[in-house]
């Protein structure tokens, strides 16, 4: 394992919980409104992919994003700042949580409607495919997108015309408060990818070194033979759909279960070990995953000073973050008029 | 100065032209390949561009249309064609919630040189489900841009500064309009997209009409001049924006007004005309403007019901008839 790398997956899983517990009290304080949907306990999954992704590939993501923005380099005060509903956030104010674009990650964007990410990536992926360039689009959704028309439509396309996507389902159990086996007639996601004859695996979400393998293996599938890949992550949010749903439908036993498989937790006390083989010993776990590169000699552990400093890190950045965007002005009526109008002809439509 | 084309050809060679200036313009819709086109609007551009950039696709309204978002945020400047305005419905999300939305909430961030055709209105005996225009539905979202030419000169032009402009462009062609002929110049520099056009001089009555409309207003200006009223046709060309200026000199120039709308009247673009022309030109107005509207009912699959329930040339110079008489 490579140092760099592990130490890496490590901060950014630090962050990203710290980053969510933050922004959970901001909103608690009155200083976030609207919609906020949290990520504790999937941090896994955005961070794993990511981490496989190459800065030239794009992504798409969902309305519970923000740590697939962190994960994509995107700074924590733009994404604060964005929550926040000023000028200087991501999308200048404009878009808030569920909507972070930015263009020179190649962040394509949060969208809001459930299943709109599938349509999007196919149409970024038919551009790679046509212009014949080595790049992919990672589509993030969740169990409940799946029975979207959009996710059959473009699931459909996407194996017809070969189109380089890596699909990733967040399979948290849950679409809001509707457990997996009330929604789906199929509750094994990555079966319906077999569909469209789509390569498809289902891999322990909890756990960011399998989650980083596989999405790797995946994209290089992609880049190597063409055409998507479907990977199925096995997950769970510790939190309510939003900050408006205290969760109270899922019953304590199961929730304390995925407590104790807290991904964050796991990936310290991996990294902290000298030969983490054979790993934790999760209450849930993917069957028949492959031997991990990431166990054996190879291994270089972090000690406990080293994640002591990457956790002060992390805490610094968001309590900067949270500085910089109570400091951030609030966007005018203009700002708006201008995100409204800058990319329009000059002959176009004026202000009523 | 060529032609005369037929409307379908113009909108094959506005494509045809533009898409051998720039490869990043490709078109895609369901049947728009191998088939040419249900109106024959795509013909020979698959076997011209190849498959990647004229592509056929599966009956995945929502999907296709969002595909073609997804690649104009990657830089494609995508030609969508929805093989009518009907199956937009099933491409309301990515129409309205994406294409719309995504320049504004990226913070301005991102263009969207998206262009969306579909030809609508009400053809002849199509039945309900395919004799609408709901033009209405998308007037009502801000971050739309939307064209109805109503002739080939205008097909030809609208759609090449369609597939220019970096907004979102609805074309809204008609179904009765493809197989009419008329005048096209390939060379003469066009108005900007947005700018109604005055399509007969008069000085009693404007009359305000797009599209298929547009052509009914003329001929009821000709019954009219019987009754010695000059119309005035204003054809409006562009629907969101709406070129006011030249609406609202027309009117305070004739001191009458009437609107031609073939959708059902209640809450029609017409409504939305009246309202802003009541606004900016009340004092200079002889008479409360008129709207000649299709009636607030599905389309009757019966050709004479499907006739009555539209405008026609009798009805319009009736109104206006009425709408003097009441000055």
């Amino acid at each position: 394992m490579n140092r760099d790398l592990l130490r890496s997956l490590v901060y950014d899983m630090l962050l990203a919980r710290t980053f969510e517990e933050r922004a959970a009290q901001e909103y608690a304080n009155g200083r976030i409104s609207g919609f906020l949907h949290l990520y504790p306990g999937e941090e896994a999954v955005a961070v794993g992919v990511l981490h496989a992704a190459e800065p030239a590939d794009y992504v798409v993501s969902t309305y519970r994003e923000h740590v697939h923005a962190l994960a994509r380099g995107i700074s924590a005060r733009q994404i604060m700042a964005e929550l926040f509903g000023k000028k200087d956030g991501v999308s200048g104010g404009m878009g808030g949580s569920m909507h972070i674009f930015d263009g020179t990650r190649r962040f394509m964007g949060g969208y809001a409607i459930v299943g709109e990410t599938f349509p999007i990536a196919l149409g970024v992926g038919y551009a790679i495919a046509y212009r014949g360039l080595p790049e992919a689009v990672i589509c993030f959704f969740g169990d409940g997108a799946v029975n979207q028309g959009t996710f059959h439509e473009s699931l459909n396309m996407a194996a017809l015309w070969r189109i380089p996507i890596l699909f990733v389902c967040e399979n948290n159990h849950y679409q809001i408060g509707t457990e997996i086996h009330r929604h789906s007639a199929v509750a094994d996601i990555h079966k319906r990818a077999c569909g469209y004859a789509i390569p498809a695996e289902k891999i322990d979400g909890m756990d960011v070194l399998a989650v980083y393998e596989a999405a790797r293996r995946a994209l290089d599938a992609i880049r190597n033979e063409g055409g998507p890949r479907f990977l199925e992550f096995e997950t769970y949010r510790f939190r309510g759909h939003s900050m408006a749903d205290p969760g109270a439908y899922r019953p304590a036993a199961e929730l304390q279960a995925y407590l104790h498989d807290d991904p964050v937790d796991s990936v310290i006390r991996a990294a902290e070990t000298a030969d983490p083989t054979p790993g934790k010993q999760a209450p849930i776990r993917a069957q028949g995953s492959p031997p991990s590169p990431f166990r054996g000699p190879a291994w270089e552990s972090l000690t406990a000073p080293d994640i002591e400093s990457l956790r002060a890190e992390a805490a610094a950045v968001v309590d900067d973050a949270v500085r910089f965007a109570e400091a951030s002005p609030a966007p005018t009526m203009e700002d708006a008029w201008h995100a409204f109008r800058r990319n329009r002809m000059p002959d176009g439509p004026s202000a009523p | 100065m060529n032609g005369p084309v037929f409307y379908w050809q113009a909108l094959n060679r506005a494509l045809d032209a533009e898409m051998a200036l720039d490869d990043d313009i490709i078109t895609l819709g369901e049947d728009v390949g191998l088939f040419g086109g249900t109106y024959r609007v795509t013909e020979g551009l698959m076997a011209k561009y190849g498959e990647w950039r004229v592509r056929d696709t599966p009956i995945s309204e929502n999907s296709f249309v969002g595909l073609g978002v997804g690649a104009a945020l990657a830089g494609l400047r995508p030609i969508v064609e929805i093989m009518t305005v009907n199956f937009a419905l099933l491409a309301m999300d990515a129409i309205v919630n994406i294409a719309a939305k995504v320049p504004f909430m990226s913070g301005g961030q991102f263009a969207l040189p998206l262009t969306i055709r579909m030809p609508g209105g009400v053809a002849r005996q199509l039945g309900a489900q395919h004799s609408q225009r709901l033009e209405q539905m998308f007037m009502n979202v801000p971050g739309l841009r939307i064209v109805v030419p109503s002739t080939p000169q205008d097909a030809y032009w609208q759609v090449r500064q369609a597939v220019r402009s970096d907004d979102p462009v609805i074309i809204l062609e008609h179904e009765r309009l493809y197989f009419s002929k008329g005048p096209l110049d390939e060379e003469a520099a066009p108005p900007p997209p947005h700018q109604a056009a005055v399509r007969r001089q008069g000085t009693d009555v404007t009359i305000i009409a797009w599209s298929r409309m547009t052509e009914v207003a003329l001929a009821a200006a000709e019954l009219l001049k019987a009754d010695h009223i000059d119309a005035e046709i204003i054809d409006l060309r562009s629907l969101l924006p709406i070129d006011w200026a030249i609406c609202q000199a027309s009117v305070e120039k004739t001191h009458h007004g009437l609107i031609v709308d073939e959708s059902s009247r209640f809450a029609g673009a017409g409504a939305e005309i009246v309202a802003t022309l009541h606004e900016r030109c009340f004092f200079s107005l002889d008479a409360p403007i008129a709207r000649v509207a299709g009636l607030d009912i599905p389309v009757p699959f019966n050709g004479a019901l499907e006739a009555a329930s539209i405008p026609t040339e009798e009805g319009v110079a009736d109104a206006v008839r009425h709408l003097m008489a009441r000055s």
